[in-house]
C-alpha cells in the first residue's frame, strides 16, 4: 500500500492555478525526486502533502490520513512528516540542542533527559555533534542545514519531505548535506526532494517526477528520465540543466 | 537647600505612588497590549475589529480625556465607582495597552513566515508555534520600543495629578505652593524623574544585552 496518494490535487493561489490535476502514488521506502523550472509548481505540490499550502482541491492521503477531511487533526499528521527548507528555518534564539529538542518535548512530552539523549545521537548521524551547543547564528550554511534534517528526525517521521535543501548553499557545503541524505534513503527513509541536483536524483531517487506548468509531465525512472526523456518539455528541460 | 532637604521625603512618598501605579498599570498594559495584538493577527474578522477600534480609539484621544472618561465619565453613571488610583491605573494601563498592542503586532509580523513554517511543519499548533518560536524571537526585537513606550507612560502618570492623585507631581506641586520654593521643588521634581527614566533605561539595555540572540 502506498504512503503517499495524490489524487486530483489542485491548488490555486487566487486566480493563479499551480497545481492542476496532479495524480501520485509514494511506496514506503521510495526516493522521489521532483524536478521542474522555477515556476513549475513543484515546491507547491510538496508544501501540499503537509498542508503548509492549503489544498483546493482534489484529495491527498498520508500515510493512512485524508489530510484533506477538515475534520483531522493536521498537527497529529505533521509529527509523521519531517520537513528541509531551503532557507534552514532553525530557531535563532534556541541553540542547535534545543532546536532538536523541542518538538519531542513540547509535543511528544518527552522527557528532557531522553530528548537530549536522542538529539546528540542524530547530531552524531550528521556529523555534528560538537556543535550542540553552539546556536544557528554560528553555524556555515551546510551545518544549518544538516541541523535542520536532524531537528525533523527527532520527531522520528515516517516521511521527509525536502524543499530544494541545497539551493541556497555554498557549492562546498552541497555535498555535505546530500551525503546524509543519501545515509538517510539508505537506511530506508520515505523521502521526497524537490531538487536541482540532478546528480542526486539519478543517483539515490528511485524515480523522479518532473513538472511544468502546474502539471506532472513525465515521471519514470531515473536512467530512463535522464537518458530517454519521452516528452519535449522533458528534453528541454534536461538539455538546459545537464 | 534646606527646603530641598525638607521636601525630599515627601516628594518620594510620591515618587512611592508614581511606580507604584507605573508598575501595575504598565503590566497591565502590556497584558492587554499581547491579547489585542493577537486579536489583530487572528484570522477572524470580528477580532481584528475590536482591536482596530481600540487601538484607534485611544492613539486618536488625549490621555487626560481618557482619564477625564474613566474618573468622571464613567463613575457618573453610577453603575460602579472607581477611586482615584484604580481610574488611574486602568486609563494609564488601557492607554499604554493600545501602544503596546502595535508594538507587539509590528514585532510578531517581522519574524520571518519560515519560522511558523518550520514549528507548524514539525506539529506545533498555531497557539504553540507563537509561545516557543514567534514571540521568544519578537520580543527580543520589540524591547527596545516597549522600553520607549513604558517611559512615555511613566511620564503620563505625572497628568493623574490633576485627578487628585498623591504621586510625585502633585506632592511637587503642594510642596510648591507651601514653600514658595517653585525653581528648586520643581528641579527637584525634574531630578528624580530624570534618575529614574535612566534607571529604567539602565535596566532595559541591560535585559536588551542579556537575551540578544547569538
Amino acid at each position: 500500500m502506498s504512503i503517499i496518494t495524490v489524487k486530483n490535487l489542485s491548488k490555486s493561489f487566487g486566480k493563479l492555478e499551480v497545481l492542476k490535476d496532479i495524480n501520485a502514488e509514494i511506496q514506503e521506502k521510495e526516493v522521489i525526486c521532483v524536478i521542474g523550472p522555477s515556476g513549475s509548481g513543484k515546491s507547491t505540490f510538496l508544501r501540499c502533502l503537509n498542508r503548509l499550502e492549503e489544498i483546493s482541491g482534489g484529495e491527498v492521503v498520508i500515510n493512512g490520513h485524508n489530510i484533506t477531511d477538515p475534520k483531522i487533526n493536521i498537527n497529529k499528521v505533521r509529527q509523521e512528516v519531517g520537513m528541509v527548507f531551503q532557507q534552514f528555518n532553525l530557531f535563532p534564539h534556541k541553540t542547535v540542542l534545543e532546536n532538536i529538542t523541542l518538538g519531542p518535548v513540547k509535543i511528544l512530552s518527552m522527557d528532557k533527559g531522553t530528548a537530549e539523549k536522542k538529539a546528540l545521537e542524530l547530531l552524531n548521524k550528521v556529523g555534528l555533534k560538537e556543535k550542540a551547543h553552539s546556536y544557528p547564528g554560528e553555524l556555515s550554511g551546510g551545518q544549518k542545514q544538516r541541523v535542520a534534517i536532524a531537528r525533523a528526525l527527532a520527531m522520528n517521521p515516517k516521511i521527509m519531505l525536502f524543499d530544494e535543501p541545497t539551493s541556497a548553499l555554498d557549492p562546498e557545503m552541497v555535498g555535505d548535506v546530500l551525503e546524509v541524505m543519501k545515509q538517510l534513503a539508505k537506511e530506508g527513509m520515505t523521502m521526497v526532494v524537490v531538487t536541482h541536483e540532478m546528480g542526486f536524483a539519478r543517483e539515490v531517487g528511485d524515480r523522479v517526477i518532473f513538472m511544468d506548468g502546474g502539471y506532472i509531465v513525465e515521471e519514470n525512472k531515473p536512467n530512463e528520465i535522464f537518458s530517454n526523456p519521452q516528452h519535449e518539455r522533458t528534453k528541454a528541460f534536461l538539455s538546459k540543466v545537464l | 537647600m534646606d527646603v530641598i532637604t525638607a521636601s525630599i521625603p515627601i516628594l518620594l512618598k510620591g515618587l512611592q505612588v508614581t511606580l507604584y501605579i507605573f508598575v501595575i498599570a504598565i503590566i497591565l498594559g502590556f497584558l492587554i497590549g499581547l491579547v489585542i495584538a493577537l486579536f489583530r493577527l487572528a484570522p477572524i474578522k470580528l477580532l481584528n475589529w475590536i482591536a482596530k477600534v481600540y487601538v484607534d480609539a485611544i492613539r486618536g484621544t488625549p490621555f487626560i480625556v481618557q482619564l477625564f472618561f474613566i474618573y468622571f465619565g464613567v463613575n457618573s453613571l453610577h453603575l460602579i465607582s472607581l477611586n482615584s488610583t484604580t481610574a488611574g491605573i486602568i486609563t494609564v494601563a488601557i492607554n499604554a495597552g493600545a501602544y503596546f498592542a502595535e508594538i507587539i503586532r509590528a514585532g510578531i509580523q517581522s519574524i520571518d513566515k519560515g519560522q511558523t513554517e518550520a514549528a507548524r511543519s514539525i506539529g506545533f499548533t498555531g497557539a504553540q508555534t507563537m509561545r516557543y518560536v514567534v514571540l521568544p524571537q519578537a520580543f527580543r526585537r520589540m524591547l527596545p520600543t516597549i522600553t520607549n513606550q513604558s517611559i512615555i507612560s511613566l511620564k503620563d502618570t505625572s497628568l493623574l495629578s490633576v485627578i487628585g492623585i498623591a504621586d510625585l507631581t502633585q506632592q511637587g506641586q503642594i510642596q510648591a505652593s507651601a514653600t514658595f520654593e517653585a525653581f528648586k521643588i520643581w528641579l527637584a521634581v525634574g531630578v528624580i524623574y530624570f534618575i529614574i527614566i535612566y534607571l529604567l533605561t539602565l535596566l532595559a539595555n541591560f535585559v536588551e544585552r542579556r537575551i540578544q540572540v547569538r
